[in-house]
């Protein structure tokens, strides 16, 4: 029975399983079942679940909404490209889009309150990677994708682009500010 | 047709000639991608680090592509069609179905791999190895990997007909052997793989020619990645293959239960391939649903079949070891097992690195909620630098020890630096996966050539143990280049200048395999009783218990970021 020649016994599916051998894979097969079953509990109990609510787009249409929500929330631009600072409304909608090489605009969020952010790309992949709380979120053009964030803690947060976009892609930094 | 077949009287193995020379040849081209992408991955390596950031951004990003294309495919495929050149004709004792398919299949290989990387070094083809669209590449670029995969897949045919062949000629009795079995799960699953590359390469490369407009963003990812993760799944299959070959060669080792790890086989070619929602989870396109059930694999009846392995391959050599005498205490056999062997402590370090880092990194990573954590950081490269370097390709150098001087009849030069390459490469690569998935918790991003955010509007200061970790990889990324330097030193010079070996008599007919060789290795002996392996099973608890905490342990995590829903 070496691994490198045809099994010696002929019958060899009839050959008993040693019981550590069926130990091991019970064991195996109920942690395997705790984790899938992990995931479908974080789901109904859990508090990260990314968003599933998602819309087909398109790079004009998704810039004008952009552009329509920075023109009514804008309330101070930055930095000497004149940046938007947009502070969502009571409903807690906005707008995100990212492109070369920049995030834009720079939301203003408060710290326990659930906002709506629609994300999507008009013209490559981007990464949407928040720090230094770390949430990882894939960006796609055509794809307007509504996550729900909830900010939990005060202070200026910074998007970095974590998804290679061409020569540029190192100072593509966006920021988000909770209050 | 006429066949002659050579036995080589070190090992007892009978090599058909036509598939010894296929064999040579496409282990040598693997070689020399290696080079290429050990090269690169120096480069990579003195970029990211900090401290000395070695390249410009447009070359970074040139080499990046290089070193991905290089290692991922061409070197690991190349030296995969001589693994089932190896476990087809040479295993089965049989000559190699239509050897000139064969050389078909190295000329498209070879052939396909240089057009890559002329497009890739003429500059206009960085798109890193998985070419998202919209971004586009130069027309040869894809053209490139489509020959190269077509020449796989007839690579693969050989290999379906040279079994075909052993069982029609009747060269075996009974069942094909076991890493003949694992070997046909990995041809089975490069067809599977093959396939999602054609269905998304062929209209990308019509794409960057003009004839088709657009294609989906999002489609393009997930049949991309039944291409690119699936191939990972095929290393998967065919290093477990020659753990079970250098436990059978090593030690005469014998499986604990056929039934066993054939099941566990027939697991991976049953759900490996929903892999490639792995690199979907944070993706906005499929439902929660869709990635729940196909990041666990189905329940994760994968990451079932290779904790399986995980317990049978050393329980086989524990069982082996005990036979022989070394009884004493939970770890004797192991103890006494021969450390100094390149092929033995190359292939154990690989499991033990597989299973403890890349193996348990790897279930957290694709655990759907855990993703948002980690997607698309440094932590992603950290988790495959311990299944395809530590796992693959490690076992593949191991292996090598073995056949320079049975397949390639030279004697490997440097026996103490040969001795102390699979360390050297394999704990270096270990520490440096752990590192980087360091800074990949940190929130360090994978492809991103400055960690100072350069002509940016705004400054992001990363943590200084963020900086450090970058360091460490640095430190450690040299190391292990060193490592797998010496390797292709070792092999290179013992292949031109190693004492020529005798390679035994060629004759028309298989002989049969000599009592005490390799090849016998202990077929006819060994008693029915199961031998108990308590070592092994306080491994695999081990193992267990690093998991659970581990993965628990990123749960709390999670809990802490932001609220999303």
């Amino acid at each position: 029975m070496s691994a490198i020649l045809p099994p010696s016994e002929r019958l060899w599916w009839k050959q008993p399983i040693a019981g550590q051998e069926w130990a091991w894979i019970g064991i195996a097969f109920v942690w395997a079942m705790i984790m899938f079953v992990m995931m479908v509990y974080w789901h109904i109990y859990g508090k990260q679940n990314l968003s599933n609510e998602v819309y087909k787009t398109t790079t004009e249409m998704f810039t004008a909404k952009t552009e329509a929500f920075v023109k009514e929330n804008t309330i101070r631009t930055e930095t000497d490209q004149n940046i938007p600072v947009a502070k969502p409304n009571a409903k807690g909608e906005a707008f995100l889009l990212a492109r070369l090489w920049s995030w834009y605009p720079i939301l203003e969020l408060e710290a326990g309150k659930t906002y709506k952010i629609h994300m999507s790309s008009v013209d490559y992949n981007h990464g949407f990677s928040l720090q230094p709380t770390n949430i990882n979120i894939q960006v796609i053009p055509g794809y307007e994708h509504v996550v729900k964030m909830t900010p939990t803690k005060a202070g200026t947060y910074a998007i970095v682009c974590n998804e290679y976009c061409g020569i540029g892609h190192h100072s593509m930094l966006g920021r988000i500010y909770v209050k | 047709m006429a066949t002659t077949y050579r036995t080589c009287p070190r090992t007892g193995l009978q090599f058909d000639l036509a598939a010894d020379k296929l064999m040579r040849w496409n282990a040598v081209a693997g070689v020399l991608w290696l080079l290429v992408g050990g090269i690169t991955a120096l480069l990579v390596i003195l970029t990211r680090w900090p401290a000395i950031k070695l390249l410009p951004a447009d070359q970074f990003y040139l080499i990046l592509t290089a070193h991905g294309i290089d290692m991922l495919i061409l070197w690991i495929i190349f030296f995969e069609m001589a693994v089932l050149y190896f476990a087809s004709s040479t295993l089965l004792r049989c000559r190699l179905a239509t050897p000139a398919l064969g050389w078909v299949q190295f000329w498209l290989m070879a052939v396909g791999g240089i057009m890559t990387n002329v497009a890739i070094f003429q500059g206009e083809s960085s798109v890193m190895f998985t070419s998202y669209v919209p971004m586009q590449a130069a027309p040869h670029f894809y053209l490139g990997i489509i020959l190269f995969a077509v020449g796989a897949l007839i690579g693969c045919g050989v290999f379906f007909g040279t079994l075909v062949v052993a069982k029609r000629e009747k060269t075996y009795v009974g069942s094909i052997p076991l890493v003949t079995f694992g070997a046909l799960t990995a041809a089975i699953i490069a067809v599977f793989t093959i396939a999602s590359g054609a269905a998304i390469l062929i209209p990308t490369f019509l794409w960057s020619v003009g004839i088709i407009k657009e294609i989906d963003a999002q489609l393009y990812r997930m049949v991309w990645w039944g291409l690119g993760h699936s191939s990972q799944q095929i290393n998967v299959a065919a290093h477990v293959s020659i753990w079970y070959l250098v436990a059978a060669v090593a030690f005469g080792a014998k499986p604990l239960s056929e039934k066993v790890s054939r099941f566990a086989f027939l697991l991976y070619i049953l759900f490996l391939q929903l892999a490639s929602a792995h690199h979907l989870l944070s993706d906005p396109g499929m439902s929660a649903e869709w990635k729940v059930l196909n990041t666990s694999y189905f329940m994760y009846f994968a990451v079932l079949a290779s904790m399986i392995h995980g317990f049978t391959v050393p329980g086989a050599i524990e069982a082996a070891q005990r036979k022989k005498g070394f009884n004493n205490g939970l770890f004797e056999w192991l103890r006494k097992a021969p450390w100094g062997n390149p092929v033995f402590s190359g292939m154990f370090i690989s499991l033990v690195g597989f299973g403890f880092i890349g193996g348990i990194s790897g279930v957290v990573l694709g655990t759907e909620q855990i993703n948002m954590l980690m997607h698309n950081t440094f932590y992603v490269p950290g988790h495959f630098h311990a299944t395809v370097v530590v796992g693959t390709t490690l076992a593949f150098m191991a292996i090598t020890f073995l056949l320079v001087p049975t397949l390639f009849k030279r004697e490997m030069m440097f026996p103490k630096l040969c001795q102390i390459q699979p360390y050297l490469y394999g704990l270096s690569m270990i520490v440096l996966s752990l590192v980087m998935m360091g800074a990949g918790t940190l929130g360090v991003s994978r492809r991103h050539w400055d960690m100072a955010f350069s002509g940016a509007p705004f400054q992001y200061e990363w943590p200084g143990a963020a900086y450090l970790m970058m360091g460490l990889t640095g430190i450690f990324g040299v190391i292990a280049v060193v490592g797998g330097g010496l390797w292709i030193f070792l092999v290179v010079w013992s292949l031109l200048f190693g004492k020529k070996l005798d390679g035994g008599a060629t004759s028309e007919k298989t002989v049969p395999i000599p009592d005490q060789s390799v090849a016998a290795s202990a077929s006819a002996t060994g008693s029915e009783e199961h031998t108990s392996v308590p070592g092994t099973v306080v491994l695999a608890i081990t193992l267990l218990v690093c998991f659970v905490l581990y993965y628990f342990v990123n749960w709390k995590y999670l809990s802490e970021v932001w609220g999303l829903s």
